[in-house]
């Protein structure tokens, strides 16, 4: 496959479970590595440095938060400052100011994660990827084990922090009205192969291809069963 | 009762410095040998199978017989690097026993250091690495600090063994709080058996407190408890071993085997050596033939020892001359072969005797070893544990064709109590022992003279073959102790009623000695 995606773009990687979404995104900063083909970043090969260099310089945000659970939220969110050796007074002034980022309270820098809301974790994990300021941000399932409406929030607050911040974005979702909602550009795999790479509103169009279809077809269906509910009940103006 | 806690009290500074002293050496090489050794073995799984499988091995060796294996490799070992260095390594005391225990120390840590490595979350070790933590840092600050109180709970476990097990260190010549239990158990002086295990399980028990508040503070990551733990550890650790900095430098090392007549007379030799200036240590409860070869290596400077057995067990001769004429050719060959000294006989003889009950020998019409093989048969022997297979029962069985119907092993103490049970109807005696006369048994003649004689020899290392205070010292005590004041001073010791200290025993002994020594 060949994808190239440029500066300040927010892409979401697509597709069942399988589909080798995760693997593309983990080539990037090179949680795997290729068996052939090469990955650039500003037109310089990710295998140029070492792998802790290049991460160093890549947010990424894991599935299910990822936290050190022995570290304090404030070391969570120091951690990438700190391996590169930023004065101390330096990190503690970047982690308040990412904790107001994430709008989180600062009092809770000293909390352990295990004491933390899954919402408030994953804020962590935002603010964690971000502290070195990183132009590139990967993110793996963020929002998937939260619920719909701290998902929605923290999603659309995620994507307001993208466009102020200018970052690149490549976040991998298998739901697809979430990829819709806040990607710039949504690519589609199936075995390891694009099988689409479209705008929201192009993806909303009719697709000859089946698999991105039936992708498709299901948040489109939900939505109109929830219209069709809404309007049954209570009659309310479409 | 109070004058035996006394004297267990008396000893506590040096055998608790001792044995706080190779615990924690041993923890501490088996902490620096088994970590490093635990996070390559949680990365690979050859690697694991390998190192739990050999560590779980060392653990199925009873401890006992792990410190008596390191003897032997030890003087091995010493003999390659004098060849190769001049360098000699003391095969007895110290260094056995913290090898030992180091390899028994190992298995809790690493088990537990694998399992803890191991059992940390991969989706964190994913993120330590997406954070872009080399491999260096993500062991040091992730991996390490998450499997802490796994490992911990390792170390506690590791610990409580260690300083149980290092009671066992006295029988290779090691003081520790064993000193206690061992010489306990030989004189049946059971306030110091129970001190001696009293003392090792407080000291235990306190060590493993101490760790504990380490392991919550690991846990909880509490910073106070974990300091406190550790400050406890370190100062309980050096205040423990105090003693043994100041009393510095023993200028003499006295050994003594496993049994009264020993811990006497290793008490009086000290004494006199004492009351010339230098200092001295003992080493208790040696087996019979280590405590040779360590005279001879050079890690003790003087012990008794008795004719007979060097004769057999060192010599390895089989022929059983008259009494002047074997301490004649044994001195002439000891000073050869070995360069040991025989300073002389102390005047009596401990031989290998059999004895039974006065009234069953006179019933049964057994006042001789022919005798005796006649109704061997319908009869049990009770030996202690080396006799069985020592040169001189074989002597014995060949020259009479001895065929007990059955034969048992005890430590001495024991023997004579199966005696008194009639449990067995025959024991292996000492001459020297004042449970003869106590116990009103019999000695059989030995018409063939198929047993060799026992006198007790002063014996002097190579190194001081020519020792002016050792000679000063020792020299007035040859032909000063006759058979019936050693017998009353082991009476003493091994009686139940009345009974003293082998310290005690030699103060008495001292005031009997013949000539002008007194």
């Amino acid at each position: 496959m060949t994808l190239s995606v440029p500066q300040g773009t927010f892409i979401a990687l697509a597709g069942t479970s399988g589909s080798g979404k995760t693997t593309v995104m983990k080539m990037i900063n090179r949680l795997i590595d290729p068996d052939r083909g090469e990955v650039r970043i500003e037109g310089v090969p990710v295998g140029a440095g070492t792998a802790s260099d290049l991460r160093r310089r890549i947010g990424y945000v894991f599935q299910g938060a990822g936290l050190f659970p022995h570290l304090r939220v404030g070391e969570n969110i120091a951690i990438t400052p700190q391996l590169l050796g930023w004065a101390p007074p330096d990190i503690a002034a970047r982690t308040a100011e990412l904790l107001d980022l994430v709008e989180l309270p600062r009092a809770l820098a000293d909390r352990f994660p295990g004491e933390l809301s899954g919402g408030q974790q994953q804020r962590v994990a935002v603010a964690r990827a971000l502290a070195a300021r990183p132009r590139i941000v990967l993110m793996d399932e963020p929002f998937g084990a939260l619920d719909p409406v701290t998902r929605d929030n923290l999603a659309t607050a995620y994507r307001k922090l993208h466009d102020t911040l200018g970052l690149t974005t490549i976040m991998v979702t298998h739901d697809m009205q979430e990829a819709i909602l806040l990607a710039d550009r949504i690519v589609v795999m199936k075995a390891g192969r694009v099988i689409a790479d479209l705008s929201p509103s192009a993806i909303l169009g009719a697709q000859s291809d089946p698999d991105v279809a039936a992708l498709i077809a299901v948040p489109l269906r939900q939505a109109e069963r929830v219209r069709g509910i809404a309007g049954a009940s209570v009659k309310a103006a479409p | 009762m109070t004058g035996q806690m006394t004297a267990a009290f008396h000893e506590l500074p040096t055998y608790l410095a001792n044995h706080v002293l190779i615990s924690a050496t041993a923890m501490a090489l088996g902490l620096a040998l088994s970590l490093p050794l635990a996070v390559a073995a949680s990365r690979s799984a050859g690697l694991r199978s390998v190192v739990l499988a050999a560590a779980g091995l060392v653990q199925t060796i009873p401890g006992l017989a792990l410190l008596a294996l390191f003897y032997p490799i030890l003087l091995g070992l010493s003999a390659l690097t004098h060849a190769a260095f001049g360098l000699n390594l003391p095969a007895l005391g110290f260094l056995p026993s913290v090898l030992a225990l180091t390899l028994y120390s190992m298995l809790p840590i690493l088990r537990n250091g694998v399992t803890g490595l191991m059992g940390v979350d991969a989706r964190v070790l994913e993120a330590a690495d997406g954070v872009g933590m080399t491999a260096r840092e993500r062991l040091f600050q992730v991996e390490v600090p998450l499997a802490a109180p796994v490992v911990m709970a390792g170390v506690r476990t590791a610990t409580v063994w260690t300083i149980g097990a290092a009671t066992l260190a006295t029988s290779v010549g090691q003081t520790s709080l064993g000193n206690y239990i061992f010489s306990g158990l030989q004189t049946e002086n059971w306030v110091f058996v129970l001190f001696g295990c009293a003392a090792a399980t407080v000291l235990a028990l306190a060590a493993d407190q101490l760790l504990g508040l380490v392991e919550t503070g690991v846990a909880l990551r509490n910073k106070p408890k974990l300091v406190v733990g550790l400050a406890g550890l370190v100062v309980g650790t050096s205040l423990a071993i105090l003693p043994l900095v100041e009393g510095s430098r023993p200028t003499y090392v006295i050994g003594a085997k496993n049994f009264s007549e020993q811990f006497i007379l290793a008490e009086l030799m000290s004494n006199r050596i004492e009351a010339l200036g230098p200092r001295v240590t003992r080493k208790e409860s040696l087996g019979s033939a280590i405590a040779f070869r360590a005279l001879a290596a050079g890690d003790l400077d003087c012990y008794v020892d008795y004719s007979g057995t060097l004769w057999t067990n060192v010599l390895g001769r089989t022929d059983t001359p008259p009494r002047a004429r074997m301490l004649a050719e044994l001195t002439a060959a000891l000073r050869e072969k070995y360069g040991v000294e025989v300073l002389g006989s102390l005047g009596f003889e401990n031989a290998y005797v059999l004895a039974m009950a006065s009234n069953k020998a006179k019933t049964a019409d057994i006042a001789s070893l022919s005798d005796l093989a006649v109704k061997a048969p319908e009869l049990t022997l009770g030996s202690d544990l080396e006799f069985l297979s020592r040169p001189e029962w074989g002597a014995l069985k060949r020259a009479y064709g001895f065929a007990f119907r059955g034969e048992k092993s005890y430590s001495p103490t024991f023997m004579y109590r199966a005696l008194e049970t009639n449990t067995v109807d025959v024991i292996s005696a000492f001459s020297s022992d004042g449970r003869i006369v106590d116990q009103n048994l019999t000695v059989l003649t030995d018409p063939k003279g198929a047993a060799p004689s026992y006198d007790a020899v002063i014996l002097l290392a190579p190194k001081r073959a020519k020792d002016e205070t050792l000679r000063r010292a020792l020299s007035p005590l040859i032909g000063a102790i006759t058979v019936e004041h050693m017998r009353e001073a082991n009476l003493k010791v091994d009686r139940d009623d009345g009974k003293v200290t082998p310290k005690e025993a030699a103060t008495y002994l001292a005031s009997t000695l013949k000539g002008p020594v007194r």
